[in-house]
């Protein structure tokens, strides 16, 4: 497989992911933001901390206000979901001599079905129906991959970026959780009494954006607590987007690529950082920074790709 | 309302599917009377469906302007184009002999130039041309084969006879929308496939892979053959993409070649893997910087040498373009008694050369009747539509004409036959052409008909998809 066309289809498999997991995020968030008592600091601008571009934002509007917010994450941003899905089909349609033909169409409705749609579905009442279909027709496409490529290059390259994104995504979501929005969680000191059911239900909502509510109730029989939500998300080996378990999936895959004892050494070492992470001290103090460490282990694991299989960048 | 073909009427252009009013001719009897029993709305339904088709398939090409590169849907229209096989096979046979007469000229001109020496074409005519490539000279590809993917345009004048209009020896684009106008008509049109007995077209991907690999330096059962594409910002990436895909090729970009001791290899996640043949879809200018253009970034340093030295094959070779030239295409009828001392058969469409004086002097004294090409651009610029120019546009011809009478040939306005079209309240004729592909290693090929391109506007003879034309599936039907 060409290193150019390898490239091509993991960042296709990413963007795909990243498309998927920015609509579950808009669509959590505004769910969530009715659940929160007037004076939390969550608020519409969180969404825009978030994703990392709030710079970007502030130099295009004054106000954050829900429908700015909206039009900025569904259209206007360079990671606006709309870009996204139209970086997915650009790769694409860059590969589409190699991964089946009907995937290349589907990823080119739903570019299409979300420029044609996404203006209309900034205010509440349609959006939740626009976000669904976007994630219900990431799904179907991810699907029909699994369903209909050989477990060869380029199925490896789809995993690669699809896992990847999700390691990304954990940790920034529990970022969210631990840090940015109820801050005593993160610097110790105990939540007041009287902020505890909203601490239950952000923590419940951040397993949502991650789909993980129903398996981490199956797995985890307390209720919802940040220590148990923070391992889960963080160290379950099972939970297909916890990050245990999607780095575990990456070494699986490496085996089947040459060249792959740089890569390997990385997603290894940043596993080891995982597992040896003692959660319920990291939330007592550290957290923010242990989750910093780790998100730059993770783009390591994206050098140490890039660099073996991609074409050198001059 | 229905489609009514008594109130068709192509004026006094050759009609494909109507002789007279409401009499349609015998191959497209079938295909007149299954239209006539559909309302205008059930068709326009048809189009609705097949546009979103196409955009769904992703079917599409890119158009170069100011405010950035579009891509844009490929346009389509969904009334089919019928030809009669007896006419088809004939025509097919023409074409063959033109491409082997053509690939006999090219190796002749970069060889021992004989057709030169017995004066049957000027040498500095040939020499002249910028598509002549001195780096080639002494140069003998297998077969002898230099155009190996030939696209000839056809067209029919008002006798009903296809006359070549020119052949496309460069980079011919268009066959993946033949495939792909098909693949459309099927889905929208089942019920028509029914009725009739139609040639299919779908081995073309398969000939061209077996031509590709024919001419490999390599003998190997599977010889590396790669598409190579100036990216995805080519206004023909959809066609580079489809080809390599139907052929299981790799559809490479000059990043991804390297060469290593006069051999071709491309990057790939295992290291380097050796290349064999590369169909090429970049100008000659632009394939190697080493050898043409220093500023290009598209091609592969050190390719032309690897080419030379036999360790690579190119599709079409370097240097097949000096047939391309519109003034070499009108010795093309003197090539074929020339090199295969056979007759014609297929017309060339009358054309005068600018270069030559007396044939000079009677373009410019008919400036107004005749349509004047350059002889290398492609894509239908360029070109004055004398009838339909304006004064200032013939004044300007006249004074480019004088300054380097080389550069131009001019040929009568024909008259292109006209087909249906779907139009937004009824079934109009619109002029067309037809661009078949014609492929020559071991063994030639030609397409069961070709690509139809349309011109949509109503009077206009401009075909080009880049200039607002469009396109037609077209069928080779037999007699049942």
């Amino acid at each position: 497989m060409l290193s150019r066309v390898a490239e091509r289809i993991y960042w296709q498999a990413r963007y795909l992911e990243r498309a998927e997991n920015t609509a579950r995020l808009l669509s959590v968030f505004s769910t969530l933001l009715l659940d929160l008592p007037p004076g939390t600091k969550l608020s519409w601008r969180s969404l825009v901390e978030i994703t990392g571009t709030d710079q970007a934002f502030d130099e295009k509007y004054k106000q954050a206000n829900e429908r700015n917010v909206m039009r900025f994450l569904l259209l206007d941003s360079a990671s606006s979901l709309l870009n996204t899905l139209q970086n997915t089909r650009e790769n694409a349609r860059t590969t589409r001599e190699i991964m089946p033909l009907e995937a290349f169409e589907q990823i080119n409705d739903l570019f299409h079905y979300a420029k044609d749609n996404a203006l209309d579905s900034i205010s509440g009442g349609s959006r939740h129906k626009f976000l669904e279909e976007i994630i219900s027709n990431c799904h179907e496409i991810s699907g029909l991959m699994a369903g209909s490529m050989s477990r060869g290059a380029a199925y490896s390259f789809v995993r690669l970026g699809r896992s990847l994104e999700r390691a990304d995504m954990a940790t920034r979501i529990i970022d969210v959780g631990s840090g940015n929005l109820l801050p005593d969680i993160g610097t110790g000191a105990k939540p007041a009494e009287s902020n505890e059911p909203y601490e239950n239900t952000l923590w419940m909502n951040i397993l949502r954006s991650l789909t993980a509510y129903q398996m981490y109730r199956q797995h985890v029989k307390h209720r919802v607590n940040g220590e148990d939500v923070v391992r889960f998300l963080l160290q379950d080996d099972d939970f297909p987007r916890a990050a245990t378990h999607v780095l575990t999936t990456i070494t699986k895959v490496l085996k089947h690529l040459p060249n792959n004892t740089k890569a390997t050494k990385q997603v290894n070492k940043t596993l080891r950082i995982i597992e040896t992470g003692n959660i319920s001290k990291l939330l007592d103090a550290g957290l923010f920074q242990y989750l910093d460490d780790l998100q730059v282990e993770i783009a390591k694991i994206h050098t140490s790709i890039s660099d073996t299989w991609f074409l050198p960048h001059n | 309302m229905r489609v009514n073909w008594k109130t068709y009427n192509s004026g006094k252009f050759f009609d494909e599917i109507i002789s007279s009013p409401g009499y349609a001719r015998k191959p497209a009897r079938r295909l007149a009377s299954h239209l006539a029993s559909l309302t205008h709305d059930e068709l326009l339904e048809k189009k609705r469906a097949a546009d979103l088709a196409i955009k769904t398939m992703g079917i599409s090409f890119t158009v170069y302007s100011d405010a950035g590169n579009i891509d844009r849907e490929w346009p389509y229209d969904i009334i089919p184009r019928i030809i009669a096989e007896k006419e088809w096979d004939q025509t097919s046979l023409g074409l063959q002999q033109r491409l082997r007469a053509l690939n006999c000229f090219i190796n002749d001109t970069y060889n021992d130039q004989k057709i030169f020496k017995d004066k049957v074409i000027p040498k500095e005519l040939v020499l002249d041309s910028t598509n002549f490539r001195k780096e080639c000279m002494g140069i003998k590809p297998k077969y002898d084969v230099w155009a190996h993917i030939c696209g000839t345009d056809l067209i029919k004048g008002d006798d009903g006879q296809f006359y070549v209009l020119e052949d496309n020896l460069r980079v011919p684009s268009g066959v993946s929308y033949m495939l792909e106008n098909r693949r459309v008509t099927k889905r929208v049109f089942p019920e028509l496939f029914e009725n009739h007995r139609i040639r299919p077209i779908t081995e073309y991907p398969a000939q061209l892979f077996d031509t590709l690999a024919a001419i490999s330096p390599r003998s190997s059962d599977y010889p590396e053959v790669v598409v190579l594409t100036p990216g995805a910002f080519n206004s023909a990436y959809f066609e580079h993409s489809f080809l390599a895909q139907r052929m299981g090729a790799e559809l490479v970009e000059g990043g991804d070649l390297v060469v290593e001791k006069d051999k071709v290899f491309m990057r790939t996640i295992d290291g380097l893997s050796q290349v064999d043949v590369i169909y090429r879809r970049i100008d000659d200018m632009f394939l190697d910087p080493k050898v043409f253009r220093k500023d290009s970034t598209l091609g592969v340093p050190g390719l032309f040498k690897s080419w030379v030295k036999g360790n690579v094959a190119l599709a079409n070779a370097p240097g097949a373009g000096v047939a391309d030239d519109k003034i070499i295409y009108t010795y093309v009828p003197e090539m074929i008694k020339y090199y295969l001392g056979e007759e014609p058969l297929l017309p060339n469409v009358e054309s005068y050369l600018c270069v030559d004086k007396v044939q000079r002097q009677h373009v410019l004294q008919n400036l107004d009747k005749l349509v004047i090409k350059p002889a290398n651009e492609s894509g239908g610029y360029g070109m004055l539509i004398g009838p339909q120019a304006s004064k200032r546009e013939l004044a300007e011809f006249a004074r480019r004409i004088k300054a380097d009478p080389r550069n131009y040939m001019a040929q009568p306005l024909i008259s292109l036959s006209t087909v249906p079209i779907l139009g937004e309240r009824v079934v109009e004729p619109r002029h067309v052409d037809l661009r078949p592909f014609i492929l020559q290693a071991d063994k030639t090929h030609v397409t069961a008909g070709g690509l139809t391109r349309v011109a949509m506007v109503k009077g206009s003879f401009i075909v080009n998809s880049s200039q607002g034309g469009g396109s037609k599936d077209t069928w080779i039907v037999g007699d049942k």
